[in-house]
């Protein structure tokens, strides 16, 4: 046992509530907590310090704290912890906690309650938390009695981990961390009567799936966030390359399967590139791994690949036929159901559909834009490209949301799993910051990059404090543009161009990295964006970077929302030029 | 169009709660929801009319699927099943002909349940439309109190719905 530090080793198996819930993380394997101390929870920080193998970092407001966890738990693959008291405490986490629970991240939130006898007497900082998270977690606690506290945090871990994972939250009452227990852990598994993660793959559901790989011409495979959490990277890469199949990528799907690899066409969706939204659209079989057809991936859904059969393996059943009927719909987890395919699929040759895709790239398929003029101006997509150059694609990036969101995705190739985290399915404006100093706790020698808008950054900017107080690395980009710029670019294209509330002064972002002692640089022409990068990566602590960008760019090419998926806005000639020829 | 759901739950603090926010959450109707013990320690059983097609009772199934505290779901739609639903009305007595009012409640296997000087409380048990039906007949005479249970159901036949094979630990 890692705990039973002095202060407990003289109270035998006596424990306290707080000092349990300790115990708890320690036993599962936590060693990173992220949080903000207050009343409800000031037992539990007591006990904090008799279990110093847990590092507890303070963040600046319990946001900071959720997201934090959110980016840990995506960058390193385990659960994220994230602590708060009770009231404005819990109430700041639902953000993170609500971004957690759309991209299905294995986050436990431990809250304080207040004493269980002032429970619904409107006591000085209560709040329903568990009420108000009903909706946005996988499942919750209240716990109010001593002896609850080990099987809702054995079980939190559990549910958060398995299946589908997700955010658990444990709201604790101040007096069961108070109260006192002969206590001892538990290693037995847990086992929660109406929940069945494990599932196995549906025999007659496989058979068909077999049956339609084996007619198809026109494959694409859809691949998801889903692939990440099944371990399946491997397992997909054989079956593409048994099959010969294109592979499609969701936002959260990057990474998922090497960019590099041949048989990679690119991103799909709103975003995504032209030729892999028409080759969705031309395909005769979908092949959906881990994902969930998301409006912003699927466009108009009547008319969304409207000769495509689909193969739709997924862990969660209720994401089978919700927005997309499955030919074959196999609830399972990704991993074992591509081995038992690849048990009995045969080799394909799809070279001439391929050769088709590849076609439809035409001339627009420059996503590498070195070497392309510029007029001078400084665009996103340059400092996206030359971000990804110099790092040699190799670091976590972590995104705010908005257009350099998108530009992320499109100019920065991930090769491996689990290095681009951002807030897909909430959109959550804020979360780059803190998720990036989450995910360099994950991975403490990875380079960890924050690629934030000048928008997102200010709403938890904050968090540069939690940085500079523990010592941690992370290069923050902001792409300013003086606008929130995707809503800009929609007022542009869906609102006449009246610019309403997004126009966006700033403070000087290098006098705000120098007030916390950090480095900060600004950057507004194209020749200087390698030197600081470099830079950047050579200072010890985390460094602030301003990127001034061109302020009315768009991000192209865009199926504006609930349109068919191949009625894409295209960029018009500029020197940013999509469709110049590509210099390698 | 109606549809009856019937799901075996944990008997525990929040379940229903929980249960209700399915159908807020995903923007289902729900016509009535009854709640109550079974049989099995522990184990709730809820019987959930749905005004849903087809489509959106499969939605719902998986959606309660997703709650922890949910043992079984079955959907009755689809197989013969007995449905009850229990309704007290108090209707009017004066100004009637008490011979005619005695005649419906004889016809209309209504049970008098309670009687005061202005009133008469009936009991009325059985499939949902026969209590539609029952109530159409009186609110001519003057209902001035209603309410009713919500639907029970049951699987017709052997096959028993039971929470056995979810046994903790």
């Amino acid at each position: 046992m890692e705990s039973g530090e002095s202060h407990c080793e003289a109270m035998g198996n006596k424990r306290s509530g707080a000092q349990i819930i300790w115990e708890c993380l320690v036993h599962e394997g936590v060693s990173t907590v992220f949080g903000y101390p207050g009343g409800a929870i000031l037992p539990a920080y007591d006990a904090m310090l008799d279990y110093p193998s847990v590092r507890h970092v303070l963040v600046r407001h319990e946001q900071g704290a959720s997201h934090m966890a959110d980016g840990y738990a995506r960058a390193g693959g385990g659960v994220g912890v994230a602590l708060a008291t009770s009231g404005p405490g819990a109430t700041n986490l639902v953000t993170g906690i609500a971004t957690a629970m759309m991209d299905s991240v294995p986050m436990v939130c431990i809250t304080g309650q207040v004493p269980s006898k002032l429970i619904g007497y409107d006591a000085f900082q209560e709040t329903d938390i568990t009420g108000i998270t009903l909706p946005i977690t996988k499942h919750s606690y209240l716990v109010t009695r001593i002896e609850e506290i080990m099987p809702a945090m054995k079980e939190a871990f559990h549910l958060a981990r398995s299946g589908r994972p997700g955010p658990v939250l444990v709201d604790i009452t101040k007096d069961a961390q108070q109260a006192f227990l002969d206590w001892e852990w538990d290693p037995s598994p847990v086992k929660l009567r109406g929940y069945r993660p494990k599932l196995e793959v549906p025999r007659s559901q496989l058979t068909k799936a077999v049956e339609l790989i084996k007619a198809s011409r026109k494959p694409v495979i859809l691949a998801g966030q889903g692939i990440l959490h099944s371990g399946a990277m491997k397992e997909v890469r054989t079956f593409a390359e048994r099959i010969n199949a294109p592979v499609a990528m969701t936002l959260l799907g990057l990474g998922a399967f090497p960019a590099s690899h041949p048989l990679n066409i690119g991103m799909m969706g709103m975003h995504g590139e032209s030729w892999v939204n028409h080759a969705i659209q031309e395909a005769d079989l979908l092949l959906a791994f881990g994902m969930r057809f998301d409006d912003r991936v699927t466009g108009n859904l009547k008319t969304y690949a409207p000769n495509a059969k689909k193969i739709h393996i997924d862990i969660d059943p209720s994401e089978l036929n919700k927005n997309v009927t499955a030919d074959a719909a196999i609830v399972s987890d990704l991993r074992e159901a591509l081995k038992d395919l690849l048990d009995v699929v045969r080799p394909a040759d799809h070279d001439q559909w391929l050769k088709y895709i590849a076609s439809m790239k035409g001339d627009s398929a420059v996503r590498d834009i070195q070497s392309l003029p510029d007029n001078g101006h400084l665009y996103a997509p340059h400092v996206i490209n030359d971000i990804w150059r110099i790092t040699e694609g190799k670091a976590i990036v972590v995104t705010d949301v908005g257009q350099h969101q998108m530009w992320e995705a499109q100019y920065y190739k991930h090769d491996e799993p689990r290095t681009l985290i951002t807030s897909g399915g909430l959109g959550t404006m804020g979360f780059g910051l803190p998720a990036a100093i989450g995910a360099k706790m994950a991975k403490p020698d990875a380079e960890v990059w924050a690629v934030v808008g000048d928008g997102g950054f200010q709403m938890t900017q904050a968090e540069l404090s939690t940085a500079a107080q523990e010592g941690v690395k992370v290069n923050v980009a902001i792409i300013n543009n003086g606008f929130l710029g995707m809503v800009r670019q929609w007022q542009q294209f869906f609102y006449d161009g009246r610019y309403a509330a997004t126009p966006l002064r700033s403070p000087d972002f290098v006098k705000i990295a120098e007030a916390h002692g950090l480095m900060g640089l600004r950057v507004d022409k194209r020749p200087d964006v390698a030197g600081a990068v470099q830079r950047a990566r050579e200072a010890e602590g985390t460094v602030v970077m301003d990127f001034r960008v061109e302020q009315e760019d768009s991000v192209y090419p865009m199926v504006p929302a609930g349109a068919d998926l191949d009625a894409m806005i295209r960029r018009p000639q500029s020197v940013l030029v999509e469709t110049a020829a590509d210099p390698n | 169009m109606h549809h009856t759901l019937v799901a075996l739950v944990e008997d525990k603090p929040g379940v229903l709660n929980r249960v209700a926010l399915v159908f807020r959450r995903r923007a289902f109707n729900i016509e009535s929801l009854t709640v109550g013990r079974t049989s099995e320690p522990g184990v709730s059983r809820m019987t959930i009319v749905l005004d849903s097609d087809q489509t959106s009772a499969e939605r719902v199934t998986a959606y309660l699927y997703k709650l922890v505290n949910v043992l079984q779901v079955e959907d009755l739609g689809n197989v013969p099943a007995v449905a009850r639903d229990l309704a007290l009305v108090k209707v009017t007595v004066a100004g009637h002909d008490r011979a005619h009012l005695l005649r419906v409640v004889d016809e209309t296997r209504a049970h008098i349940v309670d009687s005061g000087e202005q009133t008469m409380t009936l009991e009325i048990t059985g499939e949902p439309p026969h209590v539609d039906g029952v109530i159409a007949r009186l609110e001519p005479l003057g209902i001035v109190e209603m309410v009713r249970t919500g639907q029970v159901a049951m699987r017709r036949g052997d096959t028993a719905l039971s929470a056995a094979q979810y046994i903790a630990g």
